[in-house]
């Protein structure tokens, strides 16, 4: 068989399914059709789920990779299929998340004439991909597959584009195919550094009040039992950041939280009073550090990473340790010293009472007045057994999703953290539902960004998904209204929405629906929900003056934490 | 930190849009390249680009590992004056008339080391190469006869470093690829 030419479009087809893919995201059109044709013949092996825009494939594609591990993989045109694919895949980039996306492409011998929908896809995605190619020849598409599959998956996660142009999907080549482990310009497992090892644990062995604060990198290095295993040999407090929660389980006795804008008192301010800031699997993104002048400046600082141009990029570190936390944090952990720091731990008491008291009991549990978001995502989170996979949209939506579920097993919250794309969430969750069919679903989004990506309601439709849609409906883009009231003297320029029916909308695609506005209704419409077999919008309406707290503007140290509107938290 | 000049030094596989991907991460981040050439290197297949570019050293170290992470480049460095060997060439473009009338181009060539590589009736061009202060100053005492054209190249360079890191670095990478097998 290897002996006969097939076409580069079925070349592209069994080099996927060599590479384990059972399925794709996309959208046809003309300069991918012959790819779109040959997959008409493998349809029973490899799965094509046609989205209702590119965009929603690539966040669908993020879904699936970030819940399954495994790739996402994204089948477009040329032109306007490229270029509508650029958010996900710039979020993608932002996310670490690995994605294939394969573009059509004007025929090599029309490039450059400014063609019917021709883009220089390559040209535009360079900046937002780890690696993008274009394909002008059948010879070369296994090659560049194979490369792609191993750029995405190894080292730090990414998006890779294949720029596929349209004369190499349907002229002829033999098809050999095997599978890429080495690029010499390239090296995704760097050796572990024993000296690096040592130091990491005499430095951790030598503090009195040390901190943990875990990123994603944890997941992607599938290291959670080992960063767990560290953390309670050594009695460390842990906190999470936003894509870190669900890798520590929230129960966990050593778990403080999430850090960052919006995150729980105690670790922030912690962060400020530490003697050891152990960061593993993060980027100190502007969101996590506040004022970064006044960042843990007290602190010695370790940085796990497996991207060397992470160190000392935001934040000043006194010592890296390069490699998969997957080996070097056990590395680390056969060389402290078990201990348990109960004093430590303990001062984060007064902080997470202070949060209770002032925030979260409000939130979750409270008297009066209009339904609460934070009421609503523990009531969603209690009803799915604390273990259903949490995809949130972007704004007050995520932070209250983020905050208010509670999470038993990692790869349980998949949101847009680097980014902040709005529209992220239904087409994610529509990709999450498909890389964990067994697991419940529950998306929390807000009117606006619904809105953005919601005609993706037609392929939770056509596939008889079992989405559990929860919009936080406030008729504000709300997240925006919170930054107008707070520093932009209550101008709250155009952030009012005049919205459609949702629950009509939901019912044109066939998706049950039901609108609450009051708390009596709460816990018996999320049973219905839950119950329900298959999709389900529900609608809760909220406040529309809500806020998310605690806040750390920006510009102010982690330290300095708004608890409403008037307060700050006092040591 | 001051701004002073860092040279850059890239080896990369010979791809189609390296460049683009080195220059977009000088763009990101708006520092002017002010030089820069691309060659073959000693290493077959490995290509070379010596760049150029005023910043402080916080910032060059960050461009130079962003640099690095690019799937197709092998390794990059950078290095102050002191760490490398480097030359640039530079080509003038004079009025041959204005030569003949005011005379004294022995006297230029023997003092600034420089070349005569074509003369005609209209036009005379010298070469010379050398560190910009040097191209500089000649330039500045051809202006007399009035300059037509002047071009200076980008920067070559070699390191004074005892070790080739790059070698090193694809002999590791074999090393890894033969393990592999």
């Amino acid at each position: 068989m290897s002996e006969d030419k097939i076409s580069g479009s079925e070349i592209l087809i069994r080099s996927l399914m060599e590479e384990g893919v059972e399925i794709v995201y996309g959208y046809p059109g003309g300069a991918i059709t012959p790819v779109f044709d040959c997959l008409y013949d493998y349809r029973d092996k490899l799965h094509h789920i046609l989205m209702r825009h590119e965009q929603g494939a690539t966040h669908a594609a993020q879904g699936y990779a970030r819940v399954s591990g495994k790739p996402g993989v994204v089948i477009v045109t040329s032109g306007p299929g490229a270029t509508n694919a650029i958010t996900g895949i710039a979020d993608a980039m932002m996310d670490s998340t690995p994605m294939v996306v394969i573009a059509g492409q004007m025929p090599a011998s029309m490039l450059g004439t400014d063609a019917f929908q021709e883009t220089d896809v390559v040209g535009v995605t360079l900046p937002i991909t780890k690696w993008s190619y274009q394909i002008r020849r059948a010879e070369d598409i296994a090659w560049a597959v194979a490369r792609a599959f191993y750029i995405a998956s190894s080292g730090r996660p990414g998006p890779v584009v294949l720029d596929f142009a349209k004369n190499a999907q349907v002229e002829t080549a033999e098809f050999k195919y095997s599978k890429c482990s080495f690029i010499r310009s390239y090296d995704p497992f760097p050796k572990i550094d024993d000296a690096q090892i040592r130091e990491a644990a005499r430095m951790i062995n030598e503090a009195r009040k040390p901190l943990m604060l875990v990123g994603q990198g944890v997941k992607l290095g599938n290291a959670e039992k080992e960063v767990i295993a560290l953390a309670e040999k050594a009695g460390i407090p842990v906190a999470e950041t936003l894509l870190g929660l669900s890798a520590i389980p929230s129960e966990h006795p050593l778990n403080k939280g999430m850090i960052g804008m919006h995150g729980n008192i105690a670790p922030n301010v912690k962060t400020n009073e530490c003697d050891l800031l152990i960061a593993i699997g993060l980027r100190f993104d502007d969101r996590v550090t506040g004022e970064i002048s006044t960042y843990a400046c007290q602190a010695k600082k370790i940085h796990f990473d497996i991207d060397p141009s992470e160190f000392n990029k935001n934040v000043k570190i006194d010592l890296a340790v390069l490699g998969n936390a997957k080996e070097t944090v056990p590395a680390v952990a056969a060389l402290v010293n078990r201990r348990e720091q109960t004093e430590w731990v303990k001062s984060f008491e007064h902080a997470e009472t202070a949060e209770y008291e002032k925030v979260i009991k409000d939130e979750i549990t409270p008297e009066d007045g209009p339904l609460r978001m934070g009421e609503v995502v523990h009531c969603v989170s209690e009803a799915a057994d604390n273990n259903a996979i949490v995809v949130t949209d972007v704004g007050q939506n995520q932070m209250m999703a983020a905050r208010y579920s509670t999470y038993r097993n990692t790869r349980s919250l998949i949101t847009s953290g680097g980014l902040g794309t709005m529209g992220f969430g239904l087409p994610a969750a529509i990709g999450s539902k498909f890389g964990a069919p067994d697991r419940t679903v529950c998306l929390f989004a807000g009117d606006g960004g619904l809105q953005m990506t919601e005609q993706e309601l037609g392929t939770i439709q056509a596939y008889g998904l079992d989405v559990k849609i929860i919009l936080l409906s406030n008729n504000v883009l709300g997240m925006v209204r919170q930054w107008q009231e707070l520093f932009f003297e209550k101008r709250f320029s155009e952030t009012d929405l005049v919205n459609p029916d949702f629950i009509k909308l939901a019912e044109a695609y066939g998706i049950k629906g039901r609108r609450i506005t009051d708390r009596s209704e709460l816990k018996e419409a999320v049973q219905e929900m839950m119950q329900h077999k298959g999709a389900y919008l529900l609608e809760a309406d909220v406040e529309k003056e809500e806020m998310v707290f605690p806040m750390t503007p920006t510009g102010k140290s982690v330290d300095y934490i708004m608890l409403n509107r008037n307060e700050t938290y006092k040591k | 930190m001051e701004p002073i000049l860092y040279t850059i030094t890239v080896h990369s596989e010979n791809q189609v849009g390296l460049l683009n991907q080195i220059s977009i991460i000088f763009t990101r981040r708006k520092l002017n390249i002010e030089s820069l050439s691309v060659s073959a290197s000693a290493i077959k297949g490995v290509h070379k680009f010596v760049i150029t570019v005023m910043c402080d050293e916080e910032t060059v170290i960050k461009v130079v590992k962003q640099i690095e992470k690019r799937i197709d480049v092998i390794r990059a460095f950078y290095y102050t004056d002191e760490d490398i060997v480097y030359q640039e060439v530079a080509l003038y473009k004079i009025s041959t008339a204005n030569l003949l009338e005011i005379g004294g181009l022995e006297k230029l060539v023997r003092k600034y080391n420089a070349r005569v590589l074509e003369i005609t009736r209209t036009y005379t061009i010298i070469e010379k190469a050398g560190h910009t202060d040097e191209t500089q100053a000649l330039f500045e005492a051809l202006n007399m006869y009035g300059v037509l054209q002047f071009v200076r190249s980008g920067r070559v360079s070699i390191t004074r470093s005892t070790v080739e890191h790059v070698d090193r670095f694809l002999e590791k990478q074999e090393q890894r690829r033969l393990a592999q097998e």
